[in-house]
């Protein structure tokens, strides 16, 4: 499947990839009124990991088999196909935090802002690309199939 | 000094309707113009800091920023301008040498202009350049005297030998900027596009770096004053040698690349300590006249077979005519003129503005002397300072230049916002630095598009220009005044140029 890579060389450290991410996860996707109006506002799904000169991108990896889904005890976590997105059920999630436990990559994240719940990359469902590929201004995250 | 009197240059505006106080303003700007207030919630600016590279405004998601020239003004007047006034400010305070970047940016004429081409009507067909075979091709090199050929059975045999040639696809190269003075990523974009172009790009004084040699068939090496990375692999590694004697930017000066630019890789490169600061002196110290210079020529002519041109570069100064006789008489293949507005990563603001003549005086002003005493073809003219389109190679062509160096044009396809402050290393666009958090801002794969992207766009023009005139081959162009007339010129610079005025 295709997953969002990451090219730690030439990522400029700007975080608009979590800027895009929260407008495209918003209710209104318009920026200014994701930012400035929408209260809670979503959290991103992406993550700038920095340390000295080093940064990159990091969402959900999509694991082939991804502990996430095995330690969910509601089915939220699930996957619709075989070789699908791990997505997240808002509905089934009890905010148990077992997911974020075991998630090797720190790729899910508490969202305290109403229901606790887990806020997880979904690849933005129905787009083309990710919001954070299509953003990104140093083509440092692509979005392609990669045999692994 | 606690207190400047310098007022800021600019000023960063923001609107607060369109601020999302996402901070990529903040993260992006090395010269901390930008704040972000924790406590209320609220990203300000200090204009005192901004240099006006607009990197925040180009970043800034909501289109929330602008940058603008402060609208205050001294009470200036004609010889006192805020320029000059801002300048003895500056030195007071600092009681040092004003530095700056890229080239000259004072009202200086520029002929180019001032200089209108011809066109096909009626009497000649104008060509179009989608239907017809349209060559840009050029032969850079010392040219045969004359061609010694066998005619047997039909088939034609050359027993001339021939001087090595670098190969263009079109009369256009990327000028000598030198790892160091910019980043390891601008280097291999302008090195992979010269490659994959087919055009050179030059080294400058900065070695090549391993990774670079890859690209070695398309790349000229420079040898200069300082003789930094200079060894017998990196003259091999090249297609041509360029020995550097002088720079548009700073006739008469040498170069300082201060150490906090000399990073680990840079160090290697140039062959120099980590850290210390990398000075090439004014002269060549081994070269203080044509004979001396004959020798450099030979040397490396030698240490590489003859198997690569030599080209020499000067700064295009009073006497450039005869010094550019001398140097193909000492055996330079091709000849290097850079003109007053040449660029540079870091000069003295006096000289880059006072020193030096304009490009276009120095092709003619060549040009003619050297088929005055007809020696022309001995070696190729390459043109550099300034060239900022497709019109500007095309004049230049036709004054007499084999073909054009762009350095300033490749940065800004790369994305400089010619801002001047390359000198200090903290290059926002990722381009004038080596500082590891800002080399990354410049992705080498997209930079190369966009150099290749602009040549070829160039390359599109050019033919239309020359298709226009009646002319399918640049050969055709170069040195051809006929097609150029002046507007606007005093009859000593039409006289000069060795152009009629438009009219006549």
């Amino acid at each position: 499947m295709k997953r969002v890579y990451a090219k730690e060389e030439v990522c400029a450290g700007c975080r608009l990839c979590e800027i895009w991410c929260v407008v495209a996860h918003s209710k209104s996707k318009n920026i200014i009124k994701a930012f400035n109006e929408e209260f809670p506002r979503p959290l991103p799904r992406v993550k700038v990991e920095e340390f000295g000169p080093f940064s990159f991108a990091l969402q959900c990896r999509h694991c082939k088999e991804p502990p996430c889904i095995e330690a969910c005890m509601t089915g939220a976590m699930h996957r619709e196909t075989p070789d699908g997105p791990v997505l997240h059920d808002p509905d089934k999630c009890v905010g148990c935090w077992m997911c974020i436990m075991v998630c090797p990559y720190g790729a899910i994240a508490r969202d305290e802002t109403e229901k606790k719940i887990a806020s997880k990359c979904d690849l933005c469902q129905g787009e083309e690309e990710p919001a954070c590929v299509a953003h990104c201004p140093n083509e440092a995250l692509v979005f392609e199939d990669r045999e692994e | 000094m606690r207190f400047s009197y310098i007022e800021p240059e600019f000023l960063i505006e923001r609107d607060l309707e369109r601020c999302i106080r996402c901070q990529v303003c903040v993260r992006q700007c090395a010269f901390e113009a930008h704040i972000y207030d924790e406590a209320s919630d609220v990203v300000t600016a200090d204009s005192n800091k901004c240099v006006g590279c607009l990197r925040c405004v180009t970043m800034c998601p909501t289109d929330a920023l602008i940058v603008r020239p402060n609208p205050t003004s001294f009470k200036e007047n004609a010889n006192w301008t805020g320029r000059i006034i801002k300048n003895i400010y500056k030195q007071a305070e600092t009681g040092g040498v004003l530095l700056t970047g890229m080239g000259n940016d004072r009202p200086y004429p520029i002929y180019w202009d001032h200089m209108v081409l011809n066109a096909s009507q009626v009497t000649n067909p104008s060509i179009d350049p989608l239907r017809e075979p349209m060559e840009l091709k050029t032969y850079l090199g010392r040219k045969p005297e004359r061609l010694d050929v066998t005619l047997k059975d039909g088939k034609v045999s050359l027993n001339t030998k021939l001087a090595p040639q670098l190969e263009l696809r079109m009369p256009v190269l990327f000028s000598a900027l030198s790892y160091g003075a910019i980043s390891f990523n601008a280097s291999k974009a302008l090195a992979s596009a010269a490659y994959e172009f087919g055009t050179y790009y030059n080294t400058g004084e900065g070695g090549l770096h391993r990774d670079l040699y890859q690209y070695g068939e398309r790349t000229i090496v420079q040898c200069a004053s300082g003789r930094f990375g200079v060894h017998k692999d990196y003259l091999q590694a090249g297609a041509a040698i360029e020995i550097k004697i002088g720079q548009g930017a700073k006739p008469g000066i040498g170069g300082h690349l201060p150490g906090e630019k000399v990073s680990s890789e840079v160090s290697k490169t140039r062959m120099i300590p980590e850290g210390s600061d990398a000075l090439s002196p004014a002269p060549h110290h081994d070269i203080y006249s044509i004979e001396d210079l004959r020798q450099l020529i030979y040397a490396l002519k030698e240490a590489t077979r003859y198997e690569k041109p030599v080209s020499v570069k000067i700064a295009a100064v009073h006497n450039s005519a005869a010094i550019a006789s001398g140097m193909v008489r000492a055996g330079a293949d091709i000849i290097a003129l850079d003109g007053i507005r040449g660029g540079t990563g870091a000069a003295p603001t006096t000289i880059r503005d006072n020193v030096g003549i304009p490009i276009e005086l120095a092709i003619a002003s060549v040009d003619q002397r050297l088929r005055e005493e007809g020696i022309r073809h001995q070696a190729s003219i390459i043109a550099a300072g300034g060239f900022r389109s497709s019109s500007d190679v095309v004049k230049a062509i036709a004054l007499g230049a084999d073909a054009v160096y762009i350095g300033t044009s490749a940065l800004v396809a790369m994305g400089c916002h010619l801002c001047q402050i390359c000198y200090t290393g903290k290059c926002n666009w990722g381009i004038a630095t080596q500082d590891p958090y800002l080399e990354k801002r410049l992705n080498p794969d997209i930079a190369k598009e966009r150099l290749m992207n602009l040549l070829r766009a160039w390359e599109h023009e050019i033919k239309e220009m020359l298709g226009g005139m009646g002319i399918n081959a640049i050969e055709s162009l170069r040195g051809n005044r006929l097609h150029l007339r002046g507007v606007g010129l005093t009859d000593s610079e039409l006289e000069i140029l060795g152009i009629l005025p438009a009219g006549r």
